[in-house]
């Protein structure tokens, strides 16, 4: 075990030294293909990164008894699988660190990371250290540093995780050979990961390269095109992604015979970045600062431009740009509603209904402040606007049986099934 | 052809066989007790002889407890919702609406106009299985319950989102001496407006109403109050018990083998994968070890009868039991009894003295102390001599089994009482306000509906094999889990042993919050009622890992603890004013219920006479029905602060007209910056009164998220009240951040607060009536806001030069401070008048719209009326200059006040702190463990008072009881 050593704060830091020993360096799942890939940049920097993939009903009661009962739940099920798999006994408590992604704003999300080092106080696991993962310069450790390339790297796979979840999600209820899509998938994180650690796929003109491979790829996949209902995911980022968090709500979907549209982390991560462009155009602030945040977003437009163009090449349906998704809500919610998903989350759902997707899961850990505005508050609006919006709110928390969750959604479902009868006769949909 | 539609629904099964003219062959409805599968063959071999030879039959299943089963058994499933659907539109096709509420969910379909589906969320509140909660509360059948409401004379406001806190209103006024037909009827209000206000969510419903299911079917008065609040004539069609079973029947395309369909069904125990526990007990012998090793903490026993020294009684008015002892001068018991509270405790405790002067006539009373929800009631009827708060009671009963108790846990029927003990003084509290489900009323609810008594089924658990882990949560939500735990295989056994699990998990996880058992010491005491349960007792041991003591009278400590508090009250020449025989031969008891109306609160008041002409008046919220005078305001920061808001009036005749600002959410501290910013620029600021119950009601149907705080929700109330009154420009911004106050790393607005605006502009129809400002505007920065505002204001408002907006924006700055000033002053002078008269003082901190009078119920003058001085957070949180450290992240504004609140009074011994936080506040699940963190660490108490749309100041007065008293000791 390495020197326990403090800042001036009291915080427990990751030194140099904790990474000469090869400390193991949990990070909680989010997303499972752009965690992946993110994971394996870290390991290709040298660090003992390990992506925890746990699962089950045992994680949620760790979190309860750790963290506050009325806190959200994704905080509960980060937590809970962090300290679950400390207490497994599969690592060494003294040579392992946690990773946790740290955002600031008006979110208590927020606050995850606090939450985490009060659990791991409770839990006597005080000495094992917690790394933040932000862009904003927050806590600093010798031990891990997040540098210029390693974020290129990152930004990459969460481009190469778009656009995969994208195809994947396009073609694999049709496809013929069960199982394909996925193999696709797999194949490409592999591949991924050797490209970026080997130096390349990260400028512009290498991911345009890989993602044409990628599309080229997908396209080669037979399909079978019969008419299948279209349901959109929407809501609070984790339990959107988190199969954890949704009870496996991707899954369950298919299962029903639906089309799943997730889309992508991309969009959140430029709406993150305009956030603090609309600070300033709202409340007035620094100009200089306005241009600097003004290049990393034109930065990560483009890399959105180039998911879509080889998504068009090989005849996917493109993923909506992120300029067009705010220019959807204009009148509907104010720019200036930036905690959470904000104005994104109502954004997403008429970009869905615009492109076809007009069935939608809405999901939110119960009591979720900002989705009490920009999701079930918005529904009304978004019905009034286009009344083919077929929506359904759903709450995740511990206790909310999987049963009433399945069971309000397919009362979706069979409105969305009615409707893709009455419209294609020939489907096979009841 | 034949077509047959199953409805497994979560407490019966309904079933249909409909020719091919859509005729009923054949129907049924029946109870299943949770015995799902068994019920489901039975019911389609019955079915099979209904069907005529050589017809073809196609089925479907549908209800919430018939999905796994359904696919299991290879029959088609129809959502439950859809299924209505169908059987409205072929047999009732000019319906608009249907509204049916079922066993445990409520839906509301629109049919005509854009069709709409709206179900009841992960709340089941104002459902059948609440109807038949509140039933059992009252102990009447819930058959009676419909000619109760009948006759009923008025309505009391009982909150229905959840049974649990809907139990929290009716116990009090039961205790109060309420009618229970008054009760019932209100029950059938509070269903009436859960319904609409959580699925109607701004939709209108007129036109042709449906009712259907069985609680609008048996019950014609409930059915009388949807008319009534709707302003419409529903009907209850013909077979409404099954239009979800002819849906199915409806909808059904498939034709079925009934032979290989029972044969699954019968065979099917579903995944058999359920989460499950450690067994309790590992063998019989173990079990009895355990019972021999509890079985020692008795207590030394005498005979009343013939008993000739000094008689102390204990009397312990609970909310579902009432207990009562007699002891002699050692306490030494000599007589007990346990009697269900049948909603009324009086006749309850009349039954008990007299059998105390039965048994031994002439006994020598020397003292009497009564506790619990009806200590009041019970000591104005009977003269009991000292009333004492259940906290200090039960603390005194447990030290006579363990001098050093450090830790006491009380679970009763609704609620749990723990307390930590240090110094002999109770420190820290924990009792269940939100949530009743670590309770014994929870475990009894749970036999009852599965065919058992509550003593019956916590056996069967004690050698379960497999206890199901249900985690740790709320009643309703236990309900489906249990039900899932049972379709994957779980036995009788299995559940009984995971219920009494999750009671004790959600005592410890949900009300105490513990991790660690060395949290509460070593030293335990457990007692109340459901601890004789030795399941739960049990569950109780391994989760904690530490051996307890359960006094064998556990559910008689507070009584007991009662007689001995006032054996220590008693002096040599104490005489007890206890009634006697004589004045309970001649006891007379009427209840009249009135309306105050001394002030605005207009509270309903349980006007109880005794014999003696003696009067005992409940249900205020203050003194002034009792005393006839004004309640006294100058130690009350609350109404201090609702003086000077009221102060800001509107300036007639401005010539840029009327303007709306309604008076809510951060509104409450924004007025005086907004009116004078408004009233500069010449609009007519109209301000919105504080809200009532009947401007929450008008507001309540444009409500989109039934999950939001109620300050929230309060707001509609008062956007509804702007537009009736005509006001045309309605003023309500957005606001991501607050005032920098440099007291946190940022002043950032909850995300509630922030945007409320725009669920307002969002969800509110005639909102796009009126000009209603809502812009993003950043009053952080004082520079840039007259810029960023004016090109804002013009797009409403026309003309308004950036001058005149500079200067306005100059005044309302300047107001602000001198209002916050203003506050800050005269509470040092309360704090100073408070030191000059001894008084201790209560920082109640909170957010600014805790002074709604609605919001807050009147708690700011329940605790002035305990005779101490009340100052806000805001008081005090400017002294404390430096920053608070914190171990989360300091970063809005109302937060770090609180923080700096919590450090400054951890410094002054005459200060406490009281928390006030509203339910479902999300940011208070940081800030509540956080203040508490900061008290701890000078050693001082905690205190929390959670409230919502309803709250039961009985809990809150046990609260601030329990305070007082601990720094009474500590003095």
């Amino acid at each position: 075990m390495a020197k326990l050593v403090y800042d001036e704060t009291g915080r427990l830091l990751f030194t140099k030294e904790m990474r000469k020993e090869n400390y193991t360096i949990l990070i909680p799942m989010m997303a499972k293909i752009h965690f992946e890939i993110m994971k394996n940049v870290f390991v290709h920097y040298g660090y003992n990164a390990v992506l925890l993939d746990t699962e089950g009903p045992e994680i949620a009661q760790v979190g309860l008894k750790y963290v506050h009962n009325d806190t959200c739940y994704p905080a509960l099920l980060v937590i809970g699988q962090l300290i679950h798999a400390l207490q497994s006994g599969k690592y060494d408590v003294n040579k392992t660190a946690l990773l946790i992604t740290q955002t600031g704003g008006g979110c208590r999300a927020s606050n995850y990371i606090h939450l985490l080092r009060k659990a791991l106080v409770k839990a006597g696991l005080e000495n094992v250290p917690v790394i933040s993962l932000n862009m904003s310069g927050l806590e600093k450790n010798s031990g891990f540093k997040l540098t210029l390339p390693m974020i290129r790297r990152i930004a990459a796979g969460l481009v190469y995780g778009d656009m995969l979840m994208a195809l994947h999600n396009q073609v694999m209820p049709y496809e013929i050979n069960k199982g394909e899509s996925q193999g696709c998938v797999d194949k490409w994180v592999k591949k991924l990961t050797e490209i970026l650690a080997a130096g390349h796929g990260f400028t512009k003109k290498e991911m345009s390269e890989n993602l044409d491979s990628i599309a080229h790829d997908f396209s080669k996949i037979k399909q079978n095109k019969v008419p299948k209902v279209k349901v959109g995911i929407v809501g609070e980022i984790y339990v959107k992604y988190s199969a954890l968090g949704n009870n496996d709500l991707e899954q369950f979907l298919h299962s029903q015979d639906c089309e799943v549209n997730l889309p992508g982390i991309m969009g959140f991560a430029m709406f993150k970045v305009d956030n603090r462009l609309e600070d300033i155009k709202l409340y007035g602030g620094s100009k200089a600062k306005y241009l600097v945040v003004k290049r990393l977003f034109d930065y990560l437009e483009g890399l959105e431009s180039a998911i879509i163009e080889s998504q068009k090449k090989y005849g996917f349906r493109p993923v909506g740009t992120y300029a067009h998704t705010k220019s959807l809500v204009k009148g509907m919610v104010g720019y200036g509603s930036k905690m959470g998903e904000g104005w994104l989350l109502t954004g997403e759902m008429l970009e869905l209904i615009e492109s076809g997707f007009e069935n939608i899961v809405c999901t939110q850990p119960f009591g979720c402040l900002p989705n009490h505005i920009n999701g079930k508050g918005m529904i009304r609006p978004i019905k009034m606007l286009d009344e083919r919006a077929n929506i359904v709110a759903i709450d995740y928390d511990p206790g909310a049986p999987k049963v009433n969750q399945e069971n309000r959604i397919k009362l979706m479902l069979a409105i969305a099934k009615e409707r893709l009868a009455k419209n294609e006769p020939n489907s096979k949909a009841v | 052809m034949v077509r047959i539609g199953l409805d497994i629904g979560s407490t019966t099964v309904k079933c249909v066989v409909l020719d091919k003219d859509n005729n009923i062959l054949f129907n049924t409805y029946e109870r299943h007790y949770s015995q799902i599968t068994g019920k489901i063959s039975e019911l389609l071999k019955t079915v099979r002889t209904k069907i005529p030879k050589g017809e073809t039959a196609l089925v479907s299943m549908s209800g919430s407890a018939g999905m796994g089963v359904a696919e299991a058994c290879g029959i088609d499933f129809i959502q439950e919702v859809y299924a209505t659907r169908a059987a409205a539109n072929t047999f009732l096709p000019d319906t608009d609406v249907v509204i049916e509420l079922g066993g445990e969910d409520a839906k509301i379909l629109f049919l005509s106009g854009g069709m709409e589906v709206r179900m009841n969320g992960s709340c089941a509140g104002g459902t059948g299985a609440f109807i038949d909660q509140m039933a059992t509360l009252l102990n009447v059948p819930i058959e009676e319950l419909d000619g109760l409401a009948e006759k009923h004379e008025k309505t009391y406001t009982i909150a229905s989102r959840c049974g649990v806190f809907a139990k929290t209103d009716i116990q009090p006024l039961l205790n109060q001496g309420a009618r229970k037909e008054d009760v019932a009827a209100s029950i059938f209000m509070a269903v009436v407006n859960q319904t609409i206000s959580g699925l109607a969510q701004g939709r209108e419903i007129k036109g042709n109403v449906v009712y259907l299911g069985g609680p609008l079917t048996f019950i014609p008065q409930l059915r009388k109050d949807f008319d009534k609040v709707l302003g419409t004539k529903g009907i209850c069609p013909e077979n409404s018990l099954y239009y979800v079973s002819i849906g199915a029947a409806l909808c059904a395309e498939k034709t079925v083998d009934f032979d290989a369909v029972c044969q699954r069904i019968e065979k099917y125990r579903g995944t058999g994968n359920f989460a499950f526990n450690k067994p309790l007990f590992k063998d019989e012998q173990e079990l009895e070890i355990f019972r021999k090793r509890h079985s020692l903490a008795k207590v030394e026993k005498g005979a009343l009868e013939g008993y000739k020294g000094n008689a102390f009684v204990g009397i312990d008015a609970g909310s579902t039991t009432v207990k009562g002892v007699v002891t002699d001068d050692k306490g030494t018991l000599l007589y007990s009894e346990y009697m269900s509270n049948s909603g009324n405790p009086v006749p309850i405790v009349r039954q008990f003295l007299e059998n105390i002067y039965k048994k031994c006539p002439g006994i020598k009373i020397k003292g009497s102390a009564v506790t619990g929800y009806g200590e009041e009631i019970i000591k104005n009827a009977f003269g009991v001599d000292f009333g004492v708060v259940e906290t200090v009671a039960h603390m005194t009963a447990a030290k006579k089994f363990m001098p050093d108790v450090e830790f006491i846990i009380d679970i009763g029927g609704q609620d749990i009482k723990c307390f930590k003990i240090r110094n002999g003084v109770i420190d820290n509290i924990f009792l269940n306000e939100a949530c009743s489900s670590g309770c014994g009323s929870f475990l009894q609810t749970f036999a009852n509906a599965l065919g058992y008594s509550a003593e019956e089924f916590s056996k069967m658990g004690l050698l379960a094999k497999h206890p199901v882990d249900l985690g740790s949560r709320c009643t309703v939500f236990m309900n489906s889990s249990v039900k899932q735990a049972q379709k994957d295989g779980a036995t009788i056994e299995d559940i009984s042993a995971g219920l009494c699990l999750s009671v004790v998990k959600n005592a410890l996880y949900k009300v105490i919050r513990v991790s660690n058992p060395r949290e509460l010491g070593k030293k335990i005491v457990v007692q109340g009622g459901t601890f004789l349960n030795d399941a739960v007792l049990r569950a109780f041991e391994q989760e904690m890992g530490v051996d307890v003591i359960r006094p064998e009278i556990s559910g008689l400590m507070g009584a007991y603890g009662a007689a001995l508090y006032a054996k220590s009250k008693c002096t040599e020449d104490y005489t007890s004013g206890l009634s006697g025989m004589e004045e309970l031969n001649n006891f007379r008891h009427e209840i009249k219920t009135v309306n105050c109306g001394g002030c605005s609160n207009n509270c309903r008041l349980t006007v109880n006479t005794f014999n003696d002409g003696k009067k005992f008046i409940a249900g205020n919220r203050c003194e002034k029905p009792v005393t006839k005078k004004s309640p006294d305001n100058s130690f009350n920061i609350y109404q201090y602060k609702l003086e000077l808001l009221k102060g800001y009036e509107p300036k007639v005749g401005a010539k840029r007209g009327k303007i709306g600002i309604p008076i809510g959410l951060n509104m409450y501290e924004l007025l005086p910056f907004w009116h004078t910013f408004l009233t500069k620029l010449d609009f007519e600021v109209v301000v919105s009164p504080f809200s009532n119950r009947k401007l929450y009601l008008h507001g309540q149907q444009t409500i989109p998220s039934d999950t939001v705080c109620f300050p929230a929700k309060l707001m509609h109330g008062h956007i509804q009240w702007l537009l009736d009154n005509g006001i045309k420009q309605i003023f309500y911004p957005c606001m991501s951040y607050n005032f920098d106050e440099h007291l946190g790393d940022n002043h950032y607005n909850c995300p509630v607060v922030a945007y409320y605006p725009e669920v307002i502009h969002a969800n509110v129809k005639e909102i796009q009536d009126v000009k209603f400002f809502h812009e993003f505007v950043g009053i952080h920065r004082p520079k840039d806001f007259p810029k960023k505002i004016h090109a804002e204001l013009i797009k409403y408002f026309g003309d308004i030069s950036l001058k005149e907006i500079k200067d306005a924006a100059k005044a309302a700055y300047e107001e602000r401070d001198e209002y916050l000033r203003r506050v800050r002053e005269y509470g040092e002078d309360i704090i100073k008048r408070a030191r000059e008269n001894g008084k201790s003082i209560i920082v109640l901190a909170g957010r600014p719209y805790h002074v709604d009078p609605e919001i807050n119920h009147g708690i700011d003058k329940l605790i002035t009326s305990f005779d101490v001085a009340l100052v806000s957070e805001d008081v005090v949180s400017d002294r404390e200059v430096k920053k608070v450290k914190t171990s989360v992240l300091n970063q809005w504004t109302y937060h770090s006040r609180m923080y700096a609140a919590a450090e400054y009074v951890s410094h002054y011994d005459d200060m406490e702190l009281v928390q006030l936080v509203s339910f479902g506040c999300g940011v208070d699940a940081i800030t509540t463990d956080e203040v508490r963190a900061i008290l701890e660490r000078h050693g001082r108490i905690y205190t929390q008072i959670k409230i919502d749309e309803i709250t039961n100041l009985g809990a809150v007065k046990i609260r601030l009881r329990s305070l007082l008293a601990a720094t009474e000791k500590n003095k």
